[in-house]
């Protein structure tokens, strides 16, 4: 979602705080419910719970960790086929060029390190990471979100916000402090 | 018909929480930050300073080789593997336990795994750093050792991949990124609470930048889960992987004594419990001097003194089917080697290592040593030199009495691979020190899932469920 220039709303969003975990999903849920779609929330661990609540999509790192691991084997063993093969045949005590099963070794390693480093960079660029700068961290209590407290922001470019609606709707559901988020 | 409800519930023995009761979030956060924040006791000066002296006597024997070549070495015609190999194979199945406790007790969901994986982990990298050192030393030339790599090069040669030498070229660089990224990826959410915490704004810039920006957003959880899950996966075979390959090394091999289709799993048994007595050896003292009784409790030291018994009862069945394969395979070389372990010139290297492996280790079925500190801490310094022992009998033993008799010759270690050998232990503690001063040693996020919440009774874990 791109928003125009003078479409901009003047601050990021609302961020709400909350002391539990139980709190903070049923406010994910109730934030979902009223049809807020620009949420996300920020907490100390994973909470699996948060991802049924704000009805997030799959995963897509085991498509990428499978696409890595089948490109890496592959590639593994296309690289020995060709170099024992045809680029550098040599005679190893009577075994065929082609002696498939000395190849599975460096063929399983490949294969698990393409998955591996598809896992790690996939998860990454998909999360958006390295991001130098986000607004969440402009509000100062944020930095306890690597701690005890759990975070919800709803963006004020989603098209149900409203400032002091919003705010109310975050204070009912019993968020112990509501901030504005600068840009 | 008798159903199991009918015998009534079952009475469960004790078990010593995985946490100490009365954490919370920011307790766990505040007590396994504060190690890393709140600058480094005297003690941690001076033995740091004793690593840094012997990676020092490892920098000067690598420059005695670089200047004078392997033969500065014991190893000569007939035993070509000496310390180099000992040494890697003794590094690399200390690494094991790292990876072990990281992947595969995640994936068994093994709770209590959580205080002490991230150590776990950074002792596997550092261990597979020291084990790294001897094959690429041992080519003579190390600032040649890319050679070992596939690539397009000017002298128009590759590899020659049905040597297991190239095989385990493949397997340890693997692990040794894959273990990599693992740690890191386990990192991110802890430097992004030291970034939180720290105070100075050097030391927030340089827990920021690795942080990479993380918030704990749910978006990046969800993925997060994800691939930590699939890399716990694709690590579990790669472990047993890399063993397994080392073994081939020797299994590959016709030498009486290496060729033997049991060597796989007994080599991924000893790795595991090499890496598991290594796991204790540093554990206990690091838990007594930053006070993390409360992180790493009974429960864990009963759970690995257990995992050693049974990897080290495993071994003790590998010795034992070895002479069983040297009789039954009525292979005259084979039986000699069996005869040779136990009568020939280095039976007292054999005698030692059935007592440190196979008979001190039995001590560990007594419940109160399994909970003694000063016990275990023992019974693992005799696995730590048992494991290298094996080592030793496998390797020179088999050389230097092979299959002519006019071709033997005895081994020993000059007083250089002595001190590459000491020297590689100052490269591990030295980099272990500075692991446990800069990065918190404890994975600060999972620790947080297995206690309570700050104000709610419920433990944050069954929240997720």
């Amino acid at each position: 979602m791109s928003s125009t220039p003078h479409a901009r709303p003047s601050i990021f969003g609302l961020m709400a705080e909350f002391h539990t975990a139980e709190e903070l999903i049923e406010a994910a849920h109730q934030v979902h419910a009223a049809g807020f779609r620009h949420v996300d929330t920020y907490t100390p661990y994973p909470i699996e719970e948060i991802a049924h609540a704000l009805d997030l999509p799959r995963s897509k790192v085991p498509l990428i960790v499978l696409g890595g691991g089948i490109t890496g084997g592959i590639a593994g063993y296309l690289l020995q086929y060709w170099t024992s093969v045809i680029e550098y045949p040599m005679n190893i005590g009577g075994r065929p060029f082609h002696s498939w099963p000395a190849f599975i070794v460096p063929t399983f390693e490949m294969t698990i390190l393409f998955a591996a480093l598809s896992a790690v960079l996939g998860m990454f660029a998909l999360n958006g990471l390295p991001q130098p700068y986000h607004p969440a961290f402009n509000v100062p209590r944020f930095a306890l979100a690597s701690r005890d407290r759990y975070f919800l922001v709803i963006e004020a470019r989603d098209p149900k916000f409203n400032l002091d609606e919003t705010r109310r709707l975050l204070l009912d559901l019993h968020a112990s402090e509501v901030s504005e988020v600068a840009h | 018909m008798a159903t199991l409800d009918d015998f009534g519930p079952a009475e469960k023995p004790y078990k010593p929480p995985v946490v100490a009761p009365g954490h919370t979030p920011a307790t766990v956060t505040d007590k396994i930050s504060a190690v890393v924040l709140a600058g480094a006791p005297k003690w941690w000066y001076a033995a740091f300073g004793v690593s840094f002296f012997l990676l020092m006597i490892f920098m000067m024997a690598v420059t005695k080789l670089l200047l004078e070549g392997v033969g500065i070495w014991g190893i000569n015609q007939p035993s070509g593997w000496g310390f180099d190999i000992i040494n890697f194979v003794w590094w690399i199945g200390i690494g094991h336990a790292g990876t072990l406790i990281s992947a595969i007790l995640l994936l068994l969901r093994q709770e209590w795994r959580t205080s002490i994986n991230r150590f776990a982990e950074a002792m596997t990298l550092f261990a597979v750093a020291c084990a790294g050192m001897y094959p690429v030393l041992h080519t003579g030339r190390p600032w040649l050792a890319y050679w070992l790599l596939p690539y397009p090069n000017t002298m128009g040669l590759w590899p020659q991949f049905r040597s297991p030498l190239v095989w385990d070229v493949f397997a340890v660089s693997t692990y040794a990124t894959v273990s990599l990224m693992f740690w890191y990826v386990g990192l991110v959410p802890d430097l992004a609470t030291l970034r939180d915490r720290a105070k100075h704004k050097l030391a927030k810039i340089a827990y920021g930048v690795p942080a990479m920006g993380w918030r704990g957003s749910a978006k990046h959880w969800h993925n997060y889960e994800t691939a930590y899950l699939l890399l716990a996966g694709l690590s579990t075979p790669l472990v047993l992987s890399v063993h397994t390959v080392v073994s081939f090394d020797f299994a590959i091999g016709i030498i009486p004594g290496w060729h033997a289709t049991i060597f796989p799993p007994y080599f991924v048994a000893g790795a595991i419990y090499a890496g598991f007595a290594m796991v204790l050896t540093l554990a206990l003292p690091l838990r007594a001097a930053f006070g993390l009784h409360d992180f790493i409790t009974e429960r864990h030291l009963q759970n690995m003194a257990k995992v050693m018994l049974a990897t080290g009862l495993i071994v003790v069945y590998g010795y034992a089917m070895e002479f069983f394969f040297a009789w039954y395979s009525g292979n005259h070389y084979e039986a000699f080697m069996a005869v040779n372990r136990v009568l020939g010139p280095y039976k007292w290297h054999w005698l030692a290592l059935i007592v440190c492996n196979a008979i001190v280790p039995q001590l560990l079925w007594i419940r109160k040593i399994r909970s003694s500190t000063f016990w275990l801490f023992f019974v693992s310094m005799f696995i730590n030199v048992g494991m290298w022992l094996e080592r030793f009998i496998i390797i020179p033993v088999s050389l230097s009495r092979d299959f002519l008799p006019s071709s033997w010759g005895m081994y020993h270690g000059t007083i250089w691979d002595w001190a590459t050998f000491i020297g590689t232990m100052g490269l591990f503690l030295s980099l272990l020190f500075l692991f446990v001063r800069l990065l918190p040693m404890i994975s600060i996020f999972e620790m947080r899932t297995l206690v309570p919440d700050a104000t709610k009774g419920a433990s944050s874990k069954e929240v997720a469920q």
